[in-house]
């Protein structure tokens, strides 16, 4: 099986945010892969562990980014592909990011595309659905189970909390949610195995994209981080006297009941 | 300037969703002097076309087919897209929600035009109207507005912009035929797992209980006063991964972001991947027995305790005013 795993690098979630001039400044900031993408990485490498086939890792950024995919690669994965459009695109929105994933991807046959549902930092969830419209396949979103049946792909995906089950067939292009798996850490072996496989750069001329058909049709014109909250009031006195305090605070004061 | 604009309503255990009412409001507010045309798609819903025009609606086109009983991306997708070609919208607005999340993208890929996902807030109108959607968990927000003379599409989450006022307006129901084929997705089965009654991602008060639930028993108290309130009871990670309640209980960075008016933490510490799930809502109340406790960093009200004495007390006390 042709397997292919969309990712992303995102700043860690423990990161404090800084702004400055009206953008998120990154100097300093520890990154990670999109925590969701762990899941699709892992799913990826469990499918080619039961039915055969070559699973490749595939990300848009700049040189920075060939971190993340060596530790896909020290994962399990097989290949690795960096397609960096730091010299090409100034600004990257979803339509220019699906686009060219869809573009690399259109004449590589890929049976199963997997990738996060959501991103962490832009919190979106458009590129899956968007790269599946491009590829004319079908996708489906938020699963928290794959099995692959000969023809046949059985899902189980998160609605909102509900658990739905559905039957579809490859190709086929998901979007992983918590609960698919548990992404495995990295072993020292496959860390070292890592550095051996193949990990492959392209730009966007690689894939005749001319600048003018990626760019982005939305653009953020600020940044900025939510207003200081005022410090909260920790109440005193009896319990039974705090809770009277804080129904009649809730009442009159904060005014939500 | 004056835009027609597309809203797709939702329903859910056979009524409209608010989060319809909410997108009817912010199509409003980017249609200027247009016109804003409520979509219901679905096997029989039409019913619910009247409603819609209450809310703001100036008409509502339905498409109805056995094939759309349950969602499907293809099929939401074709019938979406007839109506897109019988109506030429220069603008679009569905609910950030299950639907509008896995709908979106595809209708924004088929029309080449961006979309603006999970906005909050909406400023100025018409052509000016810029975008403010949360970035970063929350911890961020940005300004975003459409480039060039594209679609105009964006989603928008639940609770967060204020329906119009319902009132007795007319408006035409009319429906469109669509044949619905080719669906590559077969739904089997859906299993209810969240609750019946309030949904989280619309509830005006949560209670959310953390580890210091210490049980799934422990959750009863705070579905008494969620009960009570009229409200929705949520979970910490913690408590999910403790087995003390369901995963469709979650609230937090890979749980559901919620932006209730009224959140009362109980025996939850507050870790940054929580707080990202609920830092915005209106009013924060933090129960911990622990002063230390992160969680009240963030909350405007906070209870030094054990939750198992305050939560009933809590009840009490709204039972004697209410």
């Amino acid at each position: 099986m042709n397997i292919y795993v969309l990712v992303k690098r995102t700043f860690d979630t423990e990161e404090k945010l800084v702004v400055s001039g009206g953008q998120i400044q990154e100097d300093g900031a520890e990154f990670i892969i999109n925590p969701y993408d762990e899941y699709a990485i892992e799913e990826a490498i469990t499918v080619r562990d039961a039915h055969g086939g070559e699973v490749t890792v595939v990300t848009i950024g700049d040189e920075e980014a060939e971190k993340q995919l060596r530790t896909a690669l020290a994962m399990g994965a097989d290949k690795a592909v960096l397609i960096n459009t730091e010299d090409d695109v100034e600004e990257m929105d979803q339509f220019t990011a699906a686009y060219i994933l869809a573009e690399y991807l259109k004449d590589k046959e890929a049976d199963l595309i997997l990738a996060g549902n959501v991103a962490i930092d832009g919190g979106s969830g458009q590129v899956g659905p968007r790269v599946a419209d491009l590829l004319d396949i079908n996708y489906v979103t938020t699963i928290t189970s794959l099995e692959i049946e000969g023809e046949t792909v059985k899902i189980v995906r998160d609605i909102e909390g509900d658990a739905e089950e559905l039957e579809t067939s490859l190709p086929l292009l998901v979007t992983a949610q918590q609960g698919l798996n548990e992404p495995r850490y990295p072993s020292l072996p496959g860390i070292m195995k890592a550095k051996k496989k193949p990990l492959e750069e392209l730009e966007l001329d690689d894939l005749d994209i001319e600048e003018d058909d990626v760019e982005a049709k939305t653009e953020t014109i600020e940044v900025y981080l939510p207003p200081k909250k005022q410090a909260g009031r920790i109440l005193e006195g009896e319990i039974p006297s705090q809770v009277s305090e804080l129904v009649s605070l809730l009442r009159s004061e904060a005014k939500v009941i | 300037m004056s835009k027609k604009v597309l809203v797709l309503g939702e329903t859910r255990e056979g009524a409209l969703r608010n989060v319809s009412f909410e997108a009817i409001a912010a199509a409003k507010k980017i249609s200027g002097d247009g016109e804003v045309v409520a979509v219901l798609l679905g096997e029989a819903v039409s019913e619910f076309g009247n409603e819609l025009v209450a809310y703001g609606a100036d008409r509502v086109i339905t498409v109805e087919h056995p094939h759309l009983k349950s969602y499907t991306s293809d099929g939401y997708g074709q019938a979406f897209m007839a109506v897109v070609d019988q109506e030429q919208p220069e603008a679009i607005v569905f609910g950030h929600t299950a639907v509008g999340k896995d709908l979106s993208p595809k209708i924004a890929s088929k029309l080449q035009t961006g979309l603006i996902s999970d906005v909050t807030d909406i400023e100025g109108e018409g052509a000016d109207a810029v975008f403010i959607r949360p970035i970063y968990s929350g911890k961020a927000f940005e300004k975003v507005k459409l480039k060039e003379d594209g679609v105009v599409f964006i989603t928008v989450r639940p609770n967060n912009i204020a329906p119009l006022e319902r009132e007795e307006r007319s408006g035409d129901v009319s429906s469109l035929s669509v044949d619905i084929t080719n669906l590559r997705t077969i739904i089997k089965n859906v299993v209810r797992k969240s609750a019946e009654g309030v949904d989280l991602s619309e509830a005006k008060v949560i209670i959310a209980g953390g580890r210091g639930v210490k049980s799934k028993e422990g959750f009863e108290p705070l579905q008494e006063l969620a009960d009570l309130l009229g409200g929705a009871v949520g979970a910490s990670r913690g408590a999910c991964d403790a087995d003390y309640c369901d995963y469709s209980l979650q609230i937090g960075q890979t749980g559901k972001v919620v932006t209730p008016d009224l959140y009362i933490a109980a025996g939850i510490s507050g870790a940054i991947q929580h707080m990202a799930g609920m830092s915005n809502s209106k009013v924060i109340v933090a129960i911990n027995k622990d002063p230390e406790a992160n969680i009240f960093k963030v909350a405007d009200y906070g209870i030094v305790g054990d939750l198992f004495d305050v939560i009933p007390l809590l009840t009490e006390e709204f039972k004697k005013v209410m």
